[in-house]
């Protein structure tokens, strides 16, 4: 046993925490914030030279091959820089959904791309307000291809591609489609979301071209285990992202004096960042976890997701809520970079599921693992 | 990163799995003896097999396991009901002090029969005055030619009815600031002048005393570290007992939750099949396991040659907290019946109450949730004190209130 990242590990760490220091200031994420675009296509295209997007696709498809032990340790450094690229989107949901359910001609197809960065995946379940299920699905494959909404599709504007859960009559009564959006039954207009600073969409299939991803009628469940395994890298950014508003709340709270002496000084600051450190130092242990389960294949996996899922949930929310508590005023301002954390820990936190969601899903595969 | 064991560690597992499985003993075995005959049986059989203090040297009866063979022992040693909490303080706190402190006599004559539980040892810092505040305790030490004459009072001593030995912390001179006039000894506790008074405590029982010093002599070939560095001393001891303490341990965990959830029911339905049960077991269950592995972290750092630092108040800032919360709620889920306290007729024999009972004590026993969530804010964190009033005056003039 071993409960440490190997010195290689600890190398790429300090590597992308460099680059991206340098390549995602804050002003950066600002940039896209206030501006115009999706995403930020320097960064993208920057990341994915470096190979970040090829990190665990097969050698034989155009990627490094390397494990999930490098993937996560970027996933928590993207967190932490708050990176406005359409990374989770592609990396974590669209490759790992063709890496599981994708036929040879597929994986050969899209990725190549993925590892290049040519290509942007995206992944769309949501179809509006309340936890999706199979019933709640309208989106369906017709005779004239396939006809739904979908909404929000996070980066589904940055995406050459989606991956689409759909109801259908057989199986599971889901399926997976890949669907090109560059083609006339595919129409996008932008949604405003909490975090600006990523893209989103409403996705608009009328008659679309698609292909299945895997079985028919095996997509509810292809879907619930992309999503365990996407809430374990959705969770190192969270955890990431928690250390950093940490971080800030604490140089802040060192440098800020009232009453003679620093914020620091007051014991009501350092309890409320001690509780942060608390939440941060448990969920990143579970992560670990969570990160030996994925890459391993381990059968402990739903836990071990749902496990760092949650703690990072809670970590990272309460981390970037309370960071702005800690700047006052100053961290009620669009200036300050306080805004970026909040943002996008609340994104992260609903984007592949709920608190709720994993919770429920924690305690069933804790019923699954220990009672049956 | 690998959570699995390696060939070696499996093999290492299988064998002490295979020992516990010969040794346990049985409640037949059990008939007629009390836990602390029953907790000094268990140690001295794990003694002579070699399985107590793995981490000691072989030398003073351990088997210089390393850190992840510890964690696996206790993995394996925790799947029996085995007691163990008489040993904590002399194996857990004042052994490393020996261990960091003492000289090589000490060791030979008071490790071998730690590990071995022939003698206990119980743990004299606080005091009326000195609780959160250790270092502002008043016990003198005055020096008489090889000895020193120890006189007043300590409290909260857990054990020192049943303990062979105690490590103390005195006051050798109160006329430097008062972290710099402390010493630190061990002593025996059936030296004459100690007299040891029960306390009862809000659970009924009465674990911890009042122990007074009345003249007691203590050989100063008994004193860790030099005059007046007593206050290093012990922050080995408090950093240790931080480590040791952990989750604070035993109490109800998420799998006594579960198990309260699945058999009573909430509107005709088990009330595990409740969203907000759920959500609250699964909340829980993150913290157990978020703790769990935040010791194997620290297991991992102390391997490399690290020792335990301060980010171990995490165990029971965590832990204690989280025991008193779910007994609480294990009683809600019983509704009226929560109340009732009877090892026949309470759900899994009264342990919610007892628990619930007990945890206020965890959080305050060791250094209090308040003093921990100092810990990390001043040493992990690096953020400042809070201006203090006694700093840099001698230890005299420091301002004391009524309670
Ligand atoms: C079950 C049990 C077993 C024990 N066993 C032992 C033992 O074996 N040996 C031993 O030496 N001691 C033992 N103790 C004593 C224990 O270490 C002290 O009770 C503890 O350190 C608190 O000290 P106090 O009781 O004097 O409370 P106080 O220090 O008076 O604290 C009262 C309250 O004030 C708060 N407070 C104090 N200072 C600060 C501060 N700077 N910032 C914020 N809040 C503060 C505390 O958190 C607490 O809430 C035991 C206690 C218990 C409950």
């Amino acid at each position: 046993m071993n409960f440490e990242f190997a010195e290689e590990q600890e190398l790429l760490r300090e590597q992308a925490r460099g680059f991206l220091s340098e390549n995602c200031p804050g002003s950066a994420v600002r940039a896209v914030l206030d501006g115009e675009a999706d995403y930020d296509a320097e960064l993208w295209r920057k990341v994915a030279e470096m190979g970040w997007t090829a990190t665990v696709i097969p050698e034989e498809f155009g990627g490094l091959g390397l494990s999930y032990l490098e993937l996560v340790v970027i996933a928590e450094e993207l967190g932490r820089s708050v990176a406005p690229i359409p990374f989770s989107s592609s990396v974590y949901l669209a490759t790992e959904a063709l890496l599981a359910n994708g036929t040879l001609a597929q994986k050969e197809k899209w990725l190549p791309l993925l590892a290049s960065g040519e290509a942007i995946g995206t992944f769309a379940l949501a179809e509006g307000n309340g936890r999706p299920s199979v019933s709640s699905l309208s989106t369906r494959m017709t005779d004239d291809g396939l006809t739904g909404r979908k909404i929000p599709v996070p980066d589904g504007r940055a995406a050459n591609f989606a991956i689409v859960v759909g109801a259908t009559d057989s199986g599971d009564g889901a399926s997976l489609y890949l669907v090109e959006l560059d083609q006339e039954g595919v129409s996008q207009e932008v949604v405003r979301t909490l975090d600006f600073s990523r893209g989103h969409s409403v996705m608009v299939f009328n008659g679309a071209k698609a292909e299945l991803l895997g079985g028919d009628g095996a997509g509810w469940s292809a879907m619930t285990a992309l999503l365990d395994r996407a809430a374990v890298l959705f969770a190192w950014e969270q955890v990431g992202l928690a250390d950093a508003a940490l971080e800030q709340a604490r140089d802040y709270a060192m440098g800020r004096y009232a009453f003679g002496r620093a914020i620091a000084s007051y014991q009501a600051i350092k309890h409320k960042l001690a509780a942060m450190y608390v939440k941060n130092t448990l969920a990143r242990s579970n992560c670990y976890y969570g990160a030996w389960a994925l890459d391993s294949g381990s059968a402990e996996l739903p836990l071990a997701a749902a496990t760092a899922r949650v703690g990072a949930i809670q970590a990272s929310v309460f981390a970037a809520e309370e960071n702005i508590q800690t700047h006052g005023g100053m961290g009620f301002t669009w200036e300050f970079d306080c805004q970026f954390y909040y943002r996008r820990a609340k994104l992260l936190s609903v984007g592949i599921g709920s608190e709720g969601y994993w919770q429920d899903r924690l305690v069933t595969a804790y019923e699954q693992t220990n009672v049956a | 990163m690998d959570f699995t064991d390696t060939q070696e560690e499996a093999a290492f597992r299988a064998e002490a799995a295979a020992w516990l499985k010969d040794n346990v003993p049985s409640q037949d075995e059990l008939q007629g003896m009390n836990e602390l005959e029953i907790a000094k049986m268990w140690q001295q059989r794990k003694y002579d097999a070699g399985w107590a203090c793995i981490r000691w040297d072989k030398a003073f009866g351990g088997r210089n396991a390393s850190a992840i063979e510890q964690v696996i022992w206790n993995q394996e040693e925790s799947k029996y009901d085995v007691p163990g909490g008489f040993f904590v303080i002399g194996q857990g706190m004042a052994a490393p002090t020996l261990m960091t402190w003492g000289r090589p006599e000490h060791h030979e004559r008071y490790l071998p029969k730690l590990a071995s539980g022939e003698e206990i040892w119980c743990q004299l810092f606080s005091e009326p005055a000195g609780g959160s505040d250790l270092a502002a305790l008043r016990t003198k030490a005055e020096r008489d030619g090889d000895h020193w004459i120890v006189n007043g009072q300590k409290i909260w001593t857990s054990g020192a009815h049943y303990s062979d030995f105690g490590i103390v912390v005195v006051r050798t001179d109160p006329n430097v600031p008062k972290h710099k006039g402390l010493s630190y000894f061990f002593l025996d506790m059936k030296s004459p002048g100690v007299e040891i008074k029960p306390i009862r405590q809000l659970t009924g029982g009465a674990n911890f005393n009042e122990v007074y010093f009345t003249d007691v002599r203590i050989p100063d070939s008994q004193r860790l570290g030099e005059v007046g560095q007593g206050w290093q001393v012990a922050l080995t001891t408090l950093m240790n007992e931080r480590a040791a303490i952990g989750g604070g341990g035993g109490g109800v965990n998420v799998d006594t939750a579960y198990r309260i959830a699945s058999e009573v029911m909430i509107d005709d339905k088990p009330a595990i099949e409740d969203g907000a049960v759920r959500a609250k077991l699964a909340n829980w269950y993150v913290q157990e396991s978020g703790l769990r592995f935040t010791g194997y972290r620290s297991m991992t750092a102390m391997s490399r040659g690290e020792i335990p630092g301060p980010e171990n108040s995490i165990g029971k800032l965590v832990g204690a907290p989280k025991n008193q919360e779910m007994a609480s709620f294990c009683m809600d889920l019983l509704e009226m019946s929560g109340a009732i306290w009877d090892e026949k007729l309470s759900k899994e024999a009264g342990l919610l109450q007892l628990s619930y009972m007990g945890s206020p004590g965890l959080r305050i026993a060791g250094g209090t949730d308040e003093i921990m969530a100092n810990i990390i804010a001043e040493r992990v964190l690096g953020m400042p004190q809070e201006p203090r009033m006694d700093k840099g005056i001698p230890f005299t003039e420091v301002p004391t209130g009524n309670n």
